[in-house]
């Protein structure tokens, strides 16, 4: 096992190069949620605005993210640092899935409950957080699996702006026609995959227990 | 068993505009309404779903608004909570406008029970029971007893407390509606098709111990229903609606013989099988 091999070898760098590929995909599905949700919020009670706001975080996720990280290269203070423009187009890919999730899940709640929680006389923070957010919790963790799923993949290509992370490798080796150091990367990528999806589902079993 | 029925005074409702009717003349007792229903009227979206309603809800009866779906009684139901706020007209409750009350206040003040139940399905039964003495900040040892007596009065086993809704019978569920509504002791309670969903049997036994609770607890009770028997067996007094008009008030008794035809075509649609009539009270 040739990819085995590499990945012992060098193994000092491919945790490195995890644990920064780590960084970039959470802070950038941090940042996704804490815009995210409270947007899902508003639009799930404001019927008006569901269109605007989903309609452009979907288009957002049309532009290719190689296209999308070029863009931004421009902008002032984010060209600076590769990382930060990475982290914005990560977080910008990870606002679809998160808002689409938390409006789909609170409008999900039965009109019943709410209504019965309103006549009883519920204000509306009490229903947020007491009725609405608690049902609707497991439509939201999963928007936010999928949010970090994707992340994972996209932050591979944040490596062809030299934001780090596991692509490094996989672009290393595509320039270096060299499969073993493509797996490299793409390998643990897969793992840290695998275990964004298991983590949340675990959140989600828990939160759901108590 | 005799229910004290208020007398219907078809003639108030039109003089009830300006002038505060007088029940004085009419009751050795001058019972302030509790409720009162001064020229409403609701629009929604262009479609006229109340018009020009006055009525007056005496405290401790049981008032129930009859008609068929789309008649405007459920609206006329959430007047009272201020879940639909009137287009014109006023909704008083003790006196008070509605629209000058705290929302919130008035509502926890108000219990409310739907045909959907609406529990929190994530709330056991016990928390949903305590959910308004607690969002009230009761102290926690004054809601665990306050639960328990519910969980009596309505009739439900002390270990159903700790289950979910979706542990529970469709009666099971509705009995901790009523409980739930009865939270934190309101003097008015709303009841919109509360037993509509269930079957004959269960409904037959929630309706008896309605009844039951009412004479000992002497609520001020507006109830929506659509079927002519539950009215005549709970109501001291049935107010038909149709097409968002009040058609009349009358009591039980009255109402099976009256001459209106609104009121003589659903007596009709109920058959001449009204043994209800015989059969209000509780035995």
């Amino acid at each position: 096992m040739n990819v085995v091999r590499f990945i012992l070898h060098n193994h000092t760098q491919v945790v490195e190069l995890t644990l920064e590929h780590l960084w970039l995909v959470g802070l950038s599905t941090a940042f996704a949620m804490l815009i995210g949700i409270p947007l899902g919020i508003v639009i799930a009670h404001r019927p008006r605005l569901n269109k605007p706001v989903l309609a452009s975080a979907n288009i957002i996720q049309t532009i290719p993210s190689l296209a999308l990280f070029g863009f931004l290269l421009p902008v002032p203070w984010l060209g600076e640092r590769s990382d930060r423009l990475a982290i914005l187009a990560l977080t910008l890919y990870a606002l679809l899935p998160i808002i689409r999730n938390t409006y789909t899940g609170i409008r999900g709640v039965d009109p019943a409950v709410t209504e019965a929680g309103r006549g009883m006389g519920l204000t509306g923070t009490q229903l947020l957080f007491q009725v609405e957010l608690p049902l609707a919790l497991s439509v939201i963790l999963s928007g936010v699996r999928v949010a970090l799923v994707i992340s994972v993949g996209v932050a591979t290509i944040a490596a062809a702006i030299g934001a780090g992370g596991l692509g490094e490798f996989i672009f290393r080796g595509l320039a270096m026609v060299d499969n073993r150091v493509i797996l490299a990367g793409a390998i643990p990528a897969a793992i840290l995959a695998l275990m964004a999806d298991m983590g949340v589902g675990w959140l989600e079993r828990l939160l759901q227990a108590r | 068993m005799q229910i004290e029925v208020s007398r219907p005074q078809p003639a108030s409702l039109s003089v009830s505009l300006g002038t505060p009717v007088c029940w004085a003349d009419m009751q050795p007792e001058a019972p302030t309404p509790v409720i009162e229903f001064v020229d409403v009227s609701y629009r929604i979206d262009g479609t006229q779903v109340l018009s020009n309603l006055s009525l007056q809800v005496a405290r401790g009866e049981t008032l129930v608004l009859l008609g068929r779906s789309g008649s405007g009684k459920t609206t006329t139901l959430k007047l009272v909570n201020r879940l639909a706020t009137p287009t014109s007209g006023e909704v008083r409750v003790n006196g008070e406008s509605n629209e000058k009350a705290d929302v919130i206040r008035l509502r926890r003040h108000i219990g409310y029970v739907i045909q959907d139940v609406g529990l929190f399905p994530h709330f056991t039964v016990e928390r949903n029971i305590g959910l308004v003495p607690r969002i009230e900040g009761w102290p926690e040892e004054r809601i665990r007893s306050r639960v328990q007596e519910l969980l009596q009065l309505v009739g439900l086993a002390d270990g159903l407390a700790k289950r979910y809704p979706h542990q529970l019978s469709g009666g099971q569920r509705q009995r901790v509606g009523v409980a739930r509504a009865l939270g934190a002791d309101p003097e008015i309670l709303l009841m919109d098709e509360p037993f509509g969903a269930l079957d004959p049997l269960t409904r037959d036994e929630l309706q008896r111990e309605f009844l039951l609770l009412q004479r000992r607890l002497h609520k001020t009770v507006v109830f929506v229903t659509h079927d002519l028997r539950e009215a005549l067996r709970l109501g001291s007094r049935i107010a038909l609606m149709e097409a968002g008009k009040l058609v009349t008030v009358l009591p039980p008794n009255e109402f099976v013989k009256s001459e209106d035809p609104w009121a003589a075509a659903y007596v009709r649609a109920f058959g001449n099988g009204l043994e209800s009539v015989q059969n209000r009270g509780t035995t």
